[in-house]
């Protein structure tokens, strides 16, 4: 009995009702990681709404430590967004570039996102330093606690980002664009521009509406 | 060098542990030499250890689960013998070891002996329903198993180093806090769900992709069989509450170990965010847990009474809604806590609302059997005994949806016994019946109906005996987590409790000597066919057990019961075909990542609980380097030609004509 001589039976299905769509069945690797990757990403974010719920909940929590709006430095601020989105828009060329198959405009691209992250790091990492020097580090509020959290979490993922990104230069270096590693790199730049999306959340929700209170 | 670790941490003054660990350390050590000096382990590791093939990293799942059931009974045994003998006297037991026992025994049953149980019955069963070779992610499946095994493993060996937590499975603050719980207990707690959270998380991934995107042709969504509905219900609220849970145990493991200030008493925390936290994920995890249950009995009912599920399509819409509602009801976990009478009066309500649609399910398996041919075979006598103790925990469970009855039964024996006849009533009854008919297509025999028949009479009635006193020692007041008491009214149902639980302990004896005796018979329990049950989906279309590729064709699907439609279509045309044209089949080939992943996981894990820095770099590290060698390999797939695939497939052809014919010929 092939598994395949069932044509010719269109209508035992009982509920079909007019035309129905038939399913062509399982779809290509490319969709489905891309498919699963947005998922994760989803849960991603999932994530960090708890933090950012929990940065909702405590951030009047000062102990009579200091407020936002005594810490925050606007002008920083700026700079790392503009780094990020800037980033992001050279990971889509880096993105293009892989899918025409061009490596120097692919490393060049990749290369640019790498210095703007590291950049957006460096400045996250002074303005850390800086709190902690000031006696202001996590311990000091539940508003501090949860502040380094939710920032840092972030901080953490554009790390992981950076290793990940020069992980995937070594790899068209070693490999060229293969099809496996052009579906890595795929995945990649969705979790960049992920990181781009959040780092807007966290912009708005603790630096412009905190420098308000 | 070594952090907190010193001699002190093994606990010499304490015997029972120790004994327990010592017995257990013999027992794996035994176990490990027996292989090596058998010359096993080249077979474990290139068929088991490092197999990324979605059956095989099924029943290490089930494996795991079963070992952990018997942990975790033995917890419960020692508790119930605690409670039986401590009116008016200590007990046995000192009591910050009896609150460690019950929060390992809470924590070890849901994590690590539920979770993993229904997890592995999707990932044994779900691809094959859906007609497919894998799922989305095979080698990610074998990490996720792995690190689930690595969680299991650091609570396990806080047996014998160090201490568990005596907070509750929950680890509710303050007193999960440093300032209560100064010793490593819930470190190890906290640490081993962080890592087993992760293999959840990516079990869930992986099985959400599995089902929306990797389906046999012609199987449209309302084609797939009714587990591969709730096994996608239940994997979408693992991807969108698992998350949370990180991020709560996140927040105290920084309290704990970087004096951050989420939920302590001082510096603004707030406890209450915590449990808001905590239950957001909580209550949908139980959703989790018993969906993929309710599936299950969606297809022993229907296979049972040898008709096609009743009201398929609002199986579906219930299934859909418990998922949806799952996540807006989990404040009723908190109604004592002062959130005010209207939003407990919301919240009430909506926890009510969620009987519709289970209510839904209940009269669509009734109406299933109404007018069947119902076979009693074992599973089907978990799903009757499911759904008789299922109805009685379900209306408790309303019971204490409503915030005034809360008021009064709150952290009572009441509560403990209504959420054990939904858990064990509900989700262990379900994973039984579905161990008891998936075993052949898994193993390729069946288990001995007789051993299984007792060991379902004896755990369901020990079931009854052990938790109904504990409802009416609820109702006379007895609160829960008393290592001692004074109350003379409450002894006598603590003391037949502890007899239920004897009875309990025969019926999962019984379910060992059915394992044992249906392997030694295993020769006359054989099944050749490939769907002994007479099965309606597509995992009986193929042997069992099922070749690595699953299928040789992929199954073209024409209706709902796919496979009880190809079986009718074939007795009613000829049984004579042309000779199908077999090509080359790809498969995912083997890796060690996963495995190799979890022992740094490990590694990093304890190094973490005690403090040593500089292993926890050297694990991390680690686990980086295995991702990087494995993303550098050239070839993950290897190819099964067509030549093989051909004479593997004919051999499962030959037989399934025969029965056929055989059935024709009735
Ligand atoms: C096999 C028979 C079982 C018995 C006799 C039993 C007994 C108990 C007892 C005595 C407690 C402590 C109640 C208290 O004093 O607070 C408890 C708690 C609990 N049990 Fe079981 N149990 C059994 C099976 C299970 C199973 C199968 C699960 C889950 C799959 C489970 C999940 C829990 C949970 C979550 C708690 C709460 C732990 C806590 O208080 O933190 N139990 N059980
Ligand atoms: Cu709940």
């Amino acid at each position: 009995m092939s598994m395949t001589a069932t044509v010719g039976r269109a209508h035992a299905d009982p509920h079909h009702i007019g035309v129905i769509v038939e399913h062509p069945g399982p779809a290509s690797k490319r969709i489905v990681t891309a498919y699963g990757f947005w998922v994760f990403l989803l849960s991603d974010i999932v994530m960090f709404s708890c933090f950012f719920a929990a940065y909702a909940v405590l951030v009047s929590q000062t102990a009579d430590g200091p407020k936002g709006s005594e810490i925050f430095e606007q002008r920083n601020v700026a700079i790392e967004t503009v780094c990020l989105l800037l980033s992001s828009f050279t990971c889509g060329m880096a993105s293009i570039a892989a899918d025409v198959r061009n490596r120097l405009w692919f490393y060049l691209g990749m290369a640019v996102t790498c210095v703007l992250g590291l950049i957006f790091l460096a400045i996250e990492f002074r303005e850390f330093a800086d709190l902690v020097s000031r006696g202001y580090g996590p311990s000091r509020s539940a508003f501090l606690s949860a502040f380094f959290s939710l920032v840092g979490c972030h901080g953490l993922h554009v790390s992981a980002g950076v290793l990940w990104l020069l992980t995937m230069m070594a790899q068209v270096f070693a490999k060229g664009f293969r099809a496996d590693v052009l579906r890595r790199m795929m995945c990649f730049a969705l979790f960049w521009h992920a990181l781009d999306i959040i780092w807007v959340g966290v912009f708005s929700v603790v630096y412009l509406l905190g420098s308000g209170v | 060098m070594l952090g907190k670790l010193d001699w002190s941490a093994i606990p010499f003054d304490q015997p029972i542990p120790l004994i327990a660990g010592g017995v257990v350390l013999i027992g794996i050590l035994a176990v490990l030499i027996w292989v090596v000096v058998k010359g096993h382990l080249p077979y474990l590791w290139h068929e088991w250890i490092t197999s990324v093939d979605h059956k095989r990293i099924g029943v290490m799942y089930i494996l795991l689960a079963s070992v952990m059931l018997l942990r975790g009974g033995s917890d419960a045994i020692m508790m119930r013998i605690q409670q039986a003998i401590a009116y008016q006297s200590q007990g046995y037991l000192p009591p910050e070891h009896y609150n460690q026992i019950f929060s390992a025994h809470g924590t070890i049953m849901i994590f690590f002996v539920a979770m993993p149980f229904v997890i592995g019955l999707m990932n044994l069963v779900v691809p094959l329903q859906l007609g497919v070779r894998d799922v989305a992610f095979p080698t990610l499946n074998s990490v996720g198993f792995w690190l689930t095994a690595t969680g299991a493993l650091l609570v396990n060996l806080s047996l014998v180093i160090g201490e568990f937590a005596r907070t509750g499975w929950l680890a509710f603050p303050p007193l999960s806090e440093l300032s209560y719980s100064p010793g490593v207990g819930v470190d190890y707690y906290a640490w081993s769900l962080q890592i087993s959270g992760v293999g959840t998380l990516v079990a869930g991934i992986n099985l959400v992709t599995t089902v929306l995107k990797l389906r046999t042709k012609g199987m449209n969504y309302l084609r797939m069989p009714m587990f591969c509905w709730t096994t996608l219900a239940s994997n979408l609220l693992i991807v969108a509450a698992f998350p949370i849970l990180t991020a709560t145990l996140a927040m105290l493991l920084l309290d704990r170990y970087l004096g951050f200030h989420f939920f302590t008493n001082e510096a603004g925390g707030n406890i209450m965010m915590f449990m808001n936290l905590i239950w957001a994920w909580g209550h949908p995890e139980v959703y989790i847990l018993v969906l993929p249950a309710f599936g299950i009995f969606s297809e022993v009912v229907s296979t049972f009474s040898g008709k096609a599920l009743f009201g398929y399509r609002s199986m579906v819409l219930a299934t859909m809604a418990i998922c949806l509602i799952a996540f807006m009801v989990w404040l009723h976990h908190f109604f004592t806590m002062g959130a005010g009478p209207d939003v407990n009066a919301i919240f009430g309500i909506a926890s009510m609302v969620i009987a519709v649609p289970t209510g839904v399910k209940i009269y669509n398996w009734l109406f299933t059997m109404y007018g069947g041919r119902i076979r009693f075979a074992t599973p089907m006598l978990w799903a009757v005994g499911f759904m008789v103790t299922f109805i009685i925990g379900g209306l408790t469970g309303v019971l204490v949806a409503v915030p005034p009855a809360d008021f009064m039964l709150h952290n009572s024996m009441f509560l403990v016994a209504h959420f054990h006849n939904v858990i064990i009533g509900g989700v262990l009854f379900g994973a039984f019946a579905g161990f008891e008919y998936w075993f052949p297509k898994a193993f390729g025999f069946r288990l001995d109906e007789r051993w299984g028949k007792l060991a379902f009479w004896f755990t369901f009635v020990g079931f009854y005996i052990t938790f109904v006193p504990l409802y009416v020692a609820g109702m006379l007041g007895m609160t829960r987590r008393l290592q001692h008491y004074d109350v003379a009214e409450w002894r006598p149902w603590m003391i037949v409790a502890a007899i239920g639980m004897a009875v309990l302990s025969v019926g999962v004896i019984c379910q060992i000597l059915q394992l044992v005796v249906s392997i030694r018979n295993r020769e006359a329990l054989r099944d050749r066919t490939g769907d002994p049950w007479d099965g309606r989906s597509l995992e009986w279309a193929t042997s069992s057990p099922p070749p690595v590729f699953n299928f040789a064709f992929h199954p073209d699907v024409r209706g709902e019961d796919a496979y009880w439609d190809m079986k009718i279509a074939a007795q009613q045309q000829s049984l004579e075909h042309e000779v199908p044209e077999y090509h080359d089949i790809e498969m995912p080939r083997n890796s060690p990542t996963g495995f190799v992943c979890a022992f740094f996981a490990t590694i990093m894990g304890f190094a973490l609980i005690w403090h040593i820095w500089w292993m926890v770099i050297l694990g991390g590290i680690g686990a980086f380097a295995t991702f990087v060698v494995f993303a550098w390999r050239d070839h993950d797939e290897y190819v099964i030609p067509a030549a093989e695939v051909a004479a593997i497939d004919r051999v499962n052809l030959e037989e399934r004509r025969n029965l056929v014919s055989m059935a024709g010929a009735i």
